[in-house]
């Protein structure tokens, strides 16, 4: 679409995208301002200390740790089983993924085998909150726009009918310790299934009606569109994974390349983007709503019935054998992975998260370099960060 | 045409301002004090202890095993075994625990405690409303706060009560079998 010249974007000036150390700044040209921690903007407690020349912005620091709550070395000193809920405050927005990327490094370790309606039951869960992680992360992208509540909210509804699911099967909405090592933690009745087909059969109408809101918005679309350009090269070098290196173009998804748990029985497209940058971030996490929706159907409809824990797996007196494994999953953030070396004893000996928010974000400054200082808070929004997985 | 897009979105959104007058779906407000949602079933909030019968300290099933403190994440749970034992359920004697405290808190509601325990001696309790302005010792509940009868037990989980129930009932049957095995052999 064409848009008249006021709505385009102005030329980039030449060398924009350099390294600062190029650009000549003398002392006190250079405006610096703090923006957080306390930003409404930064989904939690997180500092970027932005140095604009006038409104451009020349050089990006984030800072955080703010929210650093001690999970890693907290976890090597209790059992393995007791840092499961200690998972689901990682990225609180998907606690599920979580469990389900420790469940699996330690199965890994172990060599337990899941049970097939386990695998169903991840496999719908995980992608329940992939998509109510999307839908809830468009809403925030286009509330930091300027469109305050009516996108959020609307995603917010269709989240609400989502953890209403996850509390009647798991008796939390958000705080879920779901999975276990072979398996998960409770059953999911026949009304629970039926609730969940309902549930999913209303979804579509969902991402219909908040494509019809956003996708051919003018001015999201001036104001998204060529801002916060990541380039394919930039996201590999800088491990970037999910939705946002999707969105570069890069056709990489953890459950396509990896196959874990079930993927391969579904049939699932990964969408990819062109032009890397924040509308098509918003786009990919749009599509991927789609294909998660896919998925559900398939999931909800081969369903087997059967045990969904392990027989031979124990709560009490869990120690794996000696070794070191690296579990990983393709969280709705991006790669996330759990790295655990074990001595035999009660509690891994070390014990490392992969949160895909923190490796996401530390391409921010390339990202931001050039942009103009409202631009800031929609690349940052468009990376999908929670705090809680980046400081942990 | 330029503006097309924000005319179709808004459209979108009258539709749903419409909506959210007629559509019952959509009015899900709850005047909370006055009007509850009925509780879920599997709801957890904090733990409590099961005891039998109707004398909480002769009935209580816990024999401070101490498996639920080993295993607690937050490390909320603080337990004193006994010196002396006491005849449990199955008339074995057991110890029972002298203290058992749980700092609520601290308790981050996993439930992890519930599953680890080989005695079905402590189970997650529903109630939400325990504000109190004593932070501290309100929000430390000794053995008595702590105890609660199997029938409330059966009344908040009523499914899972059922489950406990039986097999502690066939437990019974094979440990009274046994006795009066014993019993017939001498």
């Amino acid at each position: 679409m064409n848009f008249p010249a006021i709505f385009r974007k102005k030329e980039k000036p030449a060398g924009w995208n350099q390294p600062v150390a190029v650009q000549t700044h003398g002392e006190g040209d250079l405006l610096e301002v703090a923006m957080g921690p306390h930003h409404p903007s930064t989904h939690g407690v997180f500092r970027m200390d932005v140095a604009l020349d006038g409104e451009r912005v020349i050089r990006l620091k984030p800072v955080f740790g703010y929210l650093h709550r001690n999970h890693e070395k907290i976890a090597e000193g209790i059992s393995y089983l007791a840092s499961m809920p200690y998972t689901d405050r990682l990225d609180y927005i998907c606690p599920i993924t979580n469990n389900w990327a420790y469940a699996l490094a330690v199965e890994k370790l172990t060599g337990q085998e899941v049970p097939e309606r386990a695998e169903y039951l991840r496999v719908i869960t995980g992608e329940l909150t992939r998509f109510q992680n999307h839908a809830s992360s468009i809403g925030f992208l286009i509330q930091e726009m300027g469109a305050s509540g009516t996108p959020l909210m609307y995603a917010f509804r269709e989240r609400e009918k989502i953890l209403d699911l996850f509390e009647e099967l798991t008796g939390a909405r958000m705080m879920v310790n779901y999975m276990r090592f072979g398996g998960c933690r409770v059953d999911a009745s026949s009304a629970w299934l039926d609730k969940t087909r309902s549930v999913v059969a209303g979804l579509p109408g969902f991402v219909d009606e908040f494509e019809t809101l956003l996708r051919s918005n003018e001015i999201l679309m001036a104001r998204t569109q060529g801002v916060g350009i990541l380039t394919p090269e930039l996201a590999i070098n800088a491990g970037v994974t999910g939705p946002m290196l999707r969105a570069s173009g890069v056709n990489y998804d953890i459950r396509k390349v990896d196959h874990y748990g079930i993927y391969d029985r579904f049939n699932f497209r990964v969408p990819l983007g062109d032009h890397g940058d924040v509308y098509d971030r918003f786009m990919i996490r749009m599509l991927e709503m789609r294909e998660s929706i896919g998925i559900l159907e398939q999931a909800l409809k081969e369903i087997p019935g059967g045990p969904v824990m392990d027989p031979k797996a124990k709560s009490r007196g869990f120690r794996p054998k000696p070794g070191e494994v690296y579990g990983r999953i393709e969280a709705p953030k991006g790669e996330l992975g759990f790295y655990l070396i074990s001595d035999g004893g009660p509690n891994p000996y070390r014990y490392r998260v992969r949160p895909p928010s923190l490796i996401n974000l530390t391409v921010l400054e390339d990202m931001c370099l050039g942009a103009d200082v409202a631009d800031v808070v929609l690349i940052f929004g468009s990376v999908d960060i929670v705090l809680g997985e980046v400081d942990r | 045409m330029l503006g097309e897009g924000i005319l179709k979105g808004l459209a979108e959104t009258a539709k749903n301002f419409f909506l959210s007058y007629v559509s019952p779906e959509r009015m899900t407000t709850v005047e909370y004090p006055e009007q509850r949602i009925a509780p879920i079933e599997a709801a957890r909030v904090f733990p409590f202890l099961v005891y039998d019968g109707t004398d909480w300290q002769a009935g209580m099933r816990c024999v401070a095993c101490q498996i639920c403190e080993k295993e607690c994440p937050p490390k909320c749970i603080y337990i004193e075994k006994s010196k002396e034992k006491k005849p449990d359920a199955l008339g074995k004697p057991q110890f029972y625990p002298a203290r058992f405290d749980i700092d609520i808190s601290v308790c981050m509601s996993c439930q992890i405690c519930v599953e680890v325990c080989p005695f079905e001696a402590i189970k997650m309790d529903t109630v939400f409303e325990l504000s109190t302005t004593d932070r501290f010792g309100g929000l430390l509940l000794d053995r008595e706060q702590l105890a609660k009868p199997n029938e409330y037990y059966r009344k908040i989980h009523a499914t899972e009560a059922a489950k406990v129930d039986a097999r502690l009932a066939a437990e019974k049957a094979k440990a009274d079998a046994k006795a009066a095995a014993a019993a017939g052999g001498v």
